[in-house]
């Protein structure tokens, strides 16, 4: 095993233990103690697990963007396996980013699902990631599937940003952060946050990001084996 | 393409227009997308007032419904573009004739007059039939429709080209389509809800920009990407 990969197991569960332990307290004197967040109080730890796998989600998506373009470009179905690779990651964590969002909505907003404009968001980024894969099964070349799945996610790429972007603005939300929250009364990362939590939070955000890069990287290996191996079945027969 | 030093502008129009006539008149001696548009609009219409009938809907639920017939419909006929080439085997003969561009912007308007045909025979419908459906800013509605329909019809001439290569056509062009569209819904939606209150042109002009912007980023895409869907 690679250096780097202990060093994300560690990193992360330093991460984990600081963000589930330190306590949150009104007015903090120490530097391991969290401020209350008026209205978000202990729920306001989700922070720490819940953006960083949305922003790990919009990563991973970026990146099946930039390979199917490499494809497009170089024609070289490995960039391919890579595109369709972290569409499926980036599916797994968007899953895993909507259901604990869903489940911290309950308690804070009072349902599971409420049409919040970041809810909407993840929603159509879910569809657009089941939309992919139903194109792609429903090719049989390789080359052609390749091509136009590239072709569908950079559309679905350059649309994307009338929600990400555009769609919070002119709906307020209940979402911390967003216009219609008192607390984070700006543009939608401008939190008020104290230093100690923006850093666990920052790490956290490395730590995912780097987990999705080793998870990709054993993807992309698995599928290089079996491009391998289905090459040599066909010179074989 | 543009980018090829010998482009000729005149030669690249004839063959866009020419493959847009082409599909104008089979589709008037067939009128095979036409009639199946028309019925598939009279059903959904006639399902959506029995299905309210001695109800007092409320006007933004009907400016929602009227997209939801508008979408369901575009999604029944403007695949046939694409389609139709597929299924007649006359892939290659295009190939042959004309640039991979002129051709998408061939379809291109022929989705965008089948779009617009489809969407005044919806409206009129739709404001004819549905009792308490009354639209009071005229200008609005008209420039929602119209910058409505032209997204629509950009958006949905690519994916059919995408899908005419697929397996399995019918059920995956709303599919593919929803996604993308989506926020071209909303955006048309909130526009149709303001036209039917007192708003005045510019309470609307974050839809009419977001409208437009989404036409040219759309086609823009579509033309840059269409020649590795179109060459196998």
């Amino acid at each position: 095993m690679e250096w780097w990969k202990i060093g994300v197991g560690i990193w992360l569960t330093a991460v984990f233990a600081v963000a589930l332990s330190f306590p949150i307290v009104p007015e903090p004197k120490h530097w391991y103690e969290f401020p209350v967040i008026p209205g978000l109080e202990e729920r306001a730890r989700i922070i720490f697990f819940h953006v960083p796998v949305a922003w790990t989600t919009v990563v991973a998506f970026l990146v099946a963007l930039w390979n199917g373009v490499k494809y497009l470009r170089t024609m070289d179905l490995e960039a391919d396996a890579a595109s369709s690779n972290s569409a499926g990651l980036g599916l797994l964590f968007a899953v895993l980013a909507t259901v604990t969002g869903s489940i911290w909505a309950r308690f804070s907003w009072g349902s599971f699902w409420n049409w919040d404009p970041r809810e909407t968001s993840i929603f159509v980024l879910l569809l657009i990631y089941g939309a992919y894969f139903a194109l792609r099964s429903a090719i049989e070349s390789e080359e052609r599937r390749a091509r136009l799945s590239a072709v569908y996610a950079i559309i679905a790429g350059v649309t994307a940003p009338f929600f990400v972007f555009i769609m919070p603005r002119i709906m307020t939300g209940l979402h911390p952060g967003s216009r219609g929250d008192v607390q984070g009364s700006g543009p939608v990362v401008q939190f008020h946050m104290a230093p100690n939590m923006l850093l666990v939070f920052f790490a956290a955000l490395i730590g995912f990001t780097v987990l999705f890069a080793w998870m990709m990287e054993i993807r992309l290996r698995t599928s290089r084996l079996e491009l391998h191996f289905m090459n040599a079945d066909s010179e074989q027969s | 393409m543009a980018g090829d030093s010998k482009f000729n502008f005149a030669e690249w129009l004839r063959s866009a227009t020419g493959v847009f006539w082409k599909d104008f008149r089979s589709e008037l001696r067939t009128r095979y997308a036409l009639n199946a548009l028309v019925m598939f609009v009279v059903t959904t219409l006639s399902i959506v007032l029995f299905s309210m009938t001695e109800e007092n809907v409320a006007v933004d639920v009907l400016a929602g419904i009227l997209w939801v017939v508008i979408f369901f419909s575009a999604m029944s006929g403007l695949s046939r573009t694409f389609v139709n080439e597929e299924e007649r085997g006359t892939v290659m003969t295009l190939h042959l004739l004309a640039s991979p561009s002129a051709i998408f912007f061939g379809k291109l308007f022929v989705n965008l007059a089948l779009v617009f045909f489809l969407n005044t025979l919806v409206v009129v419908l739709y404001l004819l039939l549905i009792n308490g459906f009354a639209i009071q800013s005229y200008g609005i509605f008209v420039l929602t429709l119209l910058l409505g329909s032209t997204g629509l019809a950009s958006a949905a001439t690519i994916i059919a080209a995408i899908i005419a290569k697929a397996n399995t056509k019918g059920t995956l062009y709303p599919v593919l389509s929803f996604p993308i569209l989506l926020p071209l819904l909303l955006t048309v939606m909130n526009g149709t809800k303001l036209a039917t209150g007192p708003a005045s042109l510019s309470d609307a002009a974050v839809e009419f920009r977001i409208l437009i912007s989404y036409s040219v980023v759309v086609t823009a895409a579509s033309y840059l990407l269409f020649e590795y869907v179109w060459k196998d």
